[in-house]
């Protein structure tokens, strides 16, 4: 029997599917972003007309693009790290010798993962409501606002990153708390006898035990962060202002609502020629960070 | 400090943390309770006056939830097993069969994981829509049939699976694929469950391609119609709780007793080669 054959029969269906639906339309978006595609062309193909970059220069010369980038970038800067910051230190917490009931703490903190993100941003809109909301009442007690959280250009995205690092933190947190079992306990055992304080033993033995969870951690929330898209659409449309207009929104924006495809496809390949330069960027760094 | 201060410390901060973790949702099934304007006032209150169901009551009779109920468990559970059996096929084949280029075409995969699902949706609207798949449920299940991240998870569990036991079966004279459906899906049981989890939540909770796709709303998934009644009753805070319990309690009930499942994909997935 042809093991090859074989092979490629198990293959067929799963291959079939990711590269007529995948790989095919990653590539006709690049084709796409060269092209006038927009409305006429979506009545008939015959309408499209090969532009060049010139997609590509216009978006360069539209504010809304550069509003949309610095927004993304915001988000991914900001809430990216304290994201990571926040599930480091709730695993550091649960993981801890001290703590009871690990694993009543170990499922509230994961239970926003599992929720659905349009469903959370709608409940959140009200907790962020400028008069009613909960999250005003509370800072009220410390004499804080009230702040018009998602009606103030200045606060819009800072709200979006707080229910994002809420909703986020505890996948991570699974991650580091893995990676925290699998440290050797005899290595604490021993930092101990040879008198290690405790802030010694986390700088000594966990963080650098925690090197490769820390690269993936960091690589998987920037992809996901640099694809923000619900929270805006549920919670501000990208306003006020634009505050949070991103880079995924612009493209739904442009190609799915206004139907200039080629304008979107230049943005969406925008978005991945920055994940794939961080992406390279990330593993740079921190490979050097491991070895040095 | 005291070992029993510290314990104190550490069980003070994360029963705070826990607390504000859990408010949302509780509070969200609280006001899906309340009468309708209920939470407009300062400081909102906590807990229904007087519990109601009527929001539940105007969901289901009148918006149409318990349609978009059905189309949300129908088009989750049809991307879960199709998926599951297209994605452990492949696995399988990277794992455990000899073929060309099986190492470079792995790697090939690996590396497309960087690229934004987003990238490819514009001409996926494109290629649906020639075959007529625009605003169906086909639509939003074929671009999930099969999924690198899953081939991925099958082939690292699959590399476990003995081969003497693959060449016994065939000496035997057993079918390829009879070796696949006899022997290697239940050695591949655990993983396979965990890969279920995982299917079901992320296309349960997926919003922007059921939202690119779908056009009339009685196909709505439960994230794009509540999205969109969340646009048409911006005031009515306490049906739009209602709406966000109908569209997450279903996946919150089913989470402990799945979340170990959950989990181990998790940690799997991001398990360097």
């Amino acid at each position: 029997m042809n093991g090859n054959r074989v092979a490629w029969l198990f293959l067929a269906p799963a291959l079939a599917v990711l590269t007529f639906l995948f790989f095919l339309p990653v590539a006709a978006a690049l084709l796409l972003s060269f092209t006038d595609f927009d409305i006429y062309a979506l009545a008939d193909y015959a309408n499209t007309r090969f532009v060049g970059l010139s997609n590509y220069t216009n978006l360069l010369r539209n504010p809304v693009f550069w509003k949309a980038l610095g927004n993304t970038f915001y988000f991914v800067l900001v809430g990216g790290p304290l994201s990571v910051a926040v599930s480091l230190a709730a695993a550091l917490a649960v993981a801890s010798r001290l703590t009871r009931f690990k694993p009543f703490f170990r499922t509230v903190f994961f239970a926003p993962v599992v929720t659905t993100l349009v469903a959370v941003a709608v409940v959140w809109r009200y907790l962020y409501h400028a008069r009613y909301g909960f999250v005003n009442s509370f800072l009220g007690v410390f004499g804080i606002g009230p702040v018009d959280w998602l009606g103030d250009p200045k606060w819009a995205m800072p709200a979006i990153i707080l229910l994002a690092v809420w909703k986020n933190f505890g996948y991570n947190m699974v991650l580091f708390l893995a990676g925290i079992q699998s440290i050797p306990v005899e290595l604490y055992e021993a930092a101990r006898i040879d008198g290690a304080s405790t802030w010694q033993q986390f700088r000594r033995i966990t963080l650098p035990m925690l090197a490769p969870t820390f690269l993936f951690v960091a690589v998987i929330t920037m992809i996901g962060y640099f694809q923000l898209f619900a929270e805006p659409y549920v919670m501000t449309r990208g306003g006020p202002v634009q505050s949070t207009v991103s880079i995924v929104y612009l493209m739904f924006e442009e190609g799915f609502r206004w139907w200039n495809i080629g304008t979107a496809s230049a943005v969406a390949f925008v978005l991945f020629a920055i994940v794939l330069a961080a992406t390279l960027v990330q593993l740079r760094l921190q490979k050097r960070g491991v070895e040095g | 400090m005291k070992p029993g201060m510290k314990r104190a410390v550490l069980h003070a901060l994360l029963f705070g943390a826990a607390a504000l973790t859990a408010f949302p949702l509780l509070w969200m099934v609280s006001a899906s309770l309340m009468a309708p304007g209920e939470t407009s006032q300062t400081p909102p209150p906590l807990l229904p006056d007087s519990p109601t169901l009527g929001n539940y009551r105007q969901l289901f009779s009148q918006l149409q939830m318990g349609r978009f109920l059905r189309n949300s468990t129908l088009v989750a559970l049809a991307i879960t097993l199709v998926s599951l059996l297209l994605n452990s096929m492949a696995g399988y084949a990277f794992a455990k069969l000899r073929f060309r280029g099986r190492q470079r075409l792995f790697r090939v995969l690996i590396s497309a994981l960087v690229i934004p699902a987003q990238v490819a949706m514009l001409p996926l609207f494109l290629i649906l829509k020639s075959l007529g798949l625009v605003n169906t449920y086909a639509g939003v299940i074929l671009p999930s049939a099969a999924t690198i991240f899953g081939i991925f998870l099958v082939r690292q569990y699959a590399l476990s699976v003995p081969d003497s036991l693959l060449e016994a079966a065939r000496i035997d004279g057993a079918s390829e694929f009879g070796i696949f459906r006899r022997i290697v899906l239940p050695l591949l049981r655990p993983i396979l469950v965990t890969l279920a989890v995982f299917t079901f939540l992320a296309s349960w909770n997926d919003f922007l391609w059921p939202l690119i796709i779908l056009a009339d709303d009685d196909r709505y998934t439960l994230p794009v119609a509540l999205a969109s009644l969340s646009r048409e009753h911006v005031q009515d805070n306490e049906l739009m709780m209602a709406g966000s319990v109908v569209t997450v309690v279903p996946v919150l009930l089913l989470f402990p007793f799945l979340q170990r499942y959950y989990i181990e994909g998790i940690v799997l997935g991001g398990v360097k080669e």
